[in-house]
């Protein structure tokens, strides 16, 4: 059968169908988006962390006059204890650069992040903890950093900025995979809707499709406008569905991210790796489910 | 060959043996239910037998795989009494749509839809639907689509069951035209008029069994 033939009979079986078409591009182009968005908020979350990450370290707090724990029984560092520290810290491979704080440089920070409240005032620097501040070069090892250095003579306490993120995250997590559920729920949806579209449509093009059988069409030209005509209205919803989320990520650009300084959000190389997932996604699911519905509608 | 419908004691075809040779025509005659209809639809494939074996142009069907039997479809050209055609395809179109699904050029078309219309004295009605062509134009047109890709042998079910007299010698005159071309021709009729008329090999089925075989053969014995 030559190329202009089918493409006739696709264009004929679309526009016969045409309420049909519409519902299928409609089903397509929501399901899709919504699948889209569940993609952009997983791009969202790596972005988030990326940008957290980079910022986070490791304190090693080191004793003071004021220190309890039993690591610090016996009063304030000394300074060749913080020299073996600082030493033992720049030794270890995963430890991209260490800083120390002095109380004074923590007084100076912390008279700056509070510089409104009224606990400024009150506090002395000799009420500051020194520290020793680690960045690695992974941030998920802080493991190492613990082990080596918890409960050592003259440290304090070892703390790891990343726990407090960590529950920020699990939440976006949550946030995620919600989505991304919904997006493959509905995804679904479409495919069903596919399938039962074909069925219609083979019911109303029995007679067509009974005379091609009759003149020896083989099997794969009978079925084949069906597969055009599903992957037709799949590639149709997914463009509207690229317009959507191209216009979610202005709307992010324009109205959201002047507002929400604290991280930076998804880029453009994320809405197109998006699209093609979904392309991807849109065509192998109108494929399946149309390929599976004529087997058992459309026999030969 | 016998068949026998799963869920149907009594075989639809019971130990039938015969051969057509190239070029005949040949009366299928019967009641309903003699089995007739199982017969063409044996000879297209679209059965298998429960027993025994088929062979159509030279080619055993039992050892055809599915995927062939499209080439098979195309060996031989269908009739039936309810013309079969495409309601929103002009003439042309109908008959142009074998050629279309067999691969053939636009100008290959152009050439041998017009040809074939002549032959079935259509010419010119090329740009009508069905549905302004009488009954015995609608089969004309059918006969155009079956024969326009010239296959080997024509099976025609009962193509005069819904035509009046004169309509049906028209329907037969051409049959016979195309049989004179070297197509085989397999007709299934009801119609003892027609069968009397012609005086071709008659094979007669009863309850799935051949119970004659006649060459230049009428409908019936009482005549």
């Amino acid at each position: 059968m030559r190329a202009r033939f089918v493409l006739s009979e696709v264009g004929i079986g679309l526009r016969r169908n045409l309420t049909m078409t519409f519902a299928v591009i409609v089903t397509v182009a929501t399901s899709l988006s919504l699948l889209g968005f569940g993609l952009l908020s997983n791009a969202q979350v790596g972005v988030m962390k990326d940008y957290w990450y980079d910022k986070i370290e490791v304190s090693i707090y080191l004793c003071g006059d004021l220190s309890e724990t039993p690591s610090c029984s016996a009063g304030k560092i000394t300074i060749p204890q913080k020299n073996q520290i600082e030493q033992d810290l720049k030794a270890i491979p995963v430890v991209q650069n260490v800083y120390y704080e002095s109380q004074a440089d923590a007084f100076k920070r912390f008279q700056e992040r509070f510089k409104d409240s009224a606990i400024a005032q009150n506090v002395t620097p000799d009420q500051l903890p020194e520290s020793f501040r680690v960045k690695l070069k992974d941030p998920t090892q802080f493991a190492v950093i613990q082990s080596a250095f918890s409960g050592r003579p003259g440290v304090d306490v070892v703390q790891d900025q990343r726990a407090i993120l960590e529950k920020f995250f699990r939440l976006l997590n949550v946030l995620r995979n919600g989505a991304l559920f919904i997006g493959l729920i509905s995804v679904l949806t479409a495919a069903l809707l596919i399938s039962n579209t074909i069925r219609i449509a083979a019911f109303n093009r029995r007679r067509e499709t009974g005379v091609m059988k009759l003149v020896g069409a083989s099997s794969f030209s009978i079925q084949l406008p069906f597969l055009l005509e599903s992957i037709f209205s799949a590639i149709f919803g997914w463009t509207v569905a690229l317009g959507l989320l191209s216009g979610f990520k202005v709307l992010v650009d324009q109205r959201v991210a002047p507002l929400l300084t604290f991280t930076r959000f998804f880029g453009w190389d994320a809405v197109w790796i998006a699209s093609l997932q979904l392309l991807g996604v849109g065509l192998l699911v109108a494929s399946l489910a149309s390929l599976i519905t004529l087997r058992r509608f459309v026999k030969v | 060959m016998s068949k026998t419908y799963p869920s149907q004691e009594r075989p639809a075809l019971d130990g039938v043996n015969l051969e057509v040779a190239k070029g005949e025509f040949v009366f299928l005659v019967g009641l309903s239910g003699s089995g007739k209809s199982t017969f063409l639809r044996l000879v297209l494939k679209e059965e298998n037998p429960t027993s025994g074996k088929i062979y159509v142009a030279g080619k055993d069907l039992s050892k055809l795989s599915g995927w062939k039997v499209p080439e098979l479809r195309r060996q031989v050209g269908t009739v039936f009494q309810d013309f079969r055609l495409l309601p929103n395809k002009t003439i042309f179109e109908n008959v142009a749509f074998t050629l279309h699904v067999l691969g053939y050029s636009q100008k290959e078309i152009n050439r041998e839809v017009p040809e074939v219309l002549e032959l079935v004295g259509l010419e010119g009605y090329g740009d009508r639907r069905p549905s302004q062509l009488s009954g015995g134009e609608q089969q004309r047109v059918a006969i155009a689509r079956a024969f326009v890709s010239h296959p080997a042998i024509l099976i025609a079910d009962e193509p005069t069951g819904n035509l009046d007299p004169t309509m049906s010698v028209g329907i037969m005159k051409l049959l016979d035209r195309i049989n004179r071309t070297g197509t085989t021709v397999v007709m299934a009729t009801h119609d003892s008029g027609i069968v009397d008329q012609m005086r071709k090999r008659v094979i007669e089925l009863e309850g799935g069994l051949v119970v004659r075989d006649q060459v230049r053969g009428v409908y019936g014995y009482s005549g």
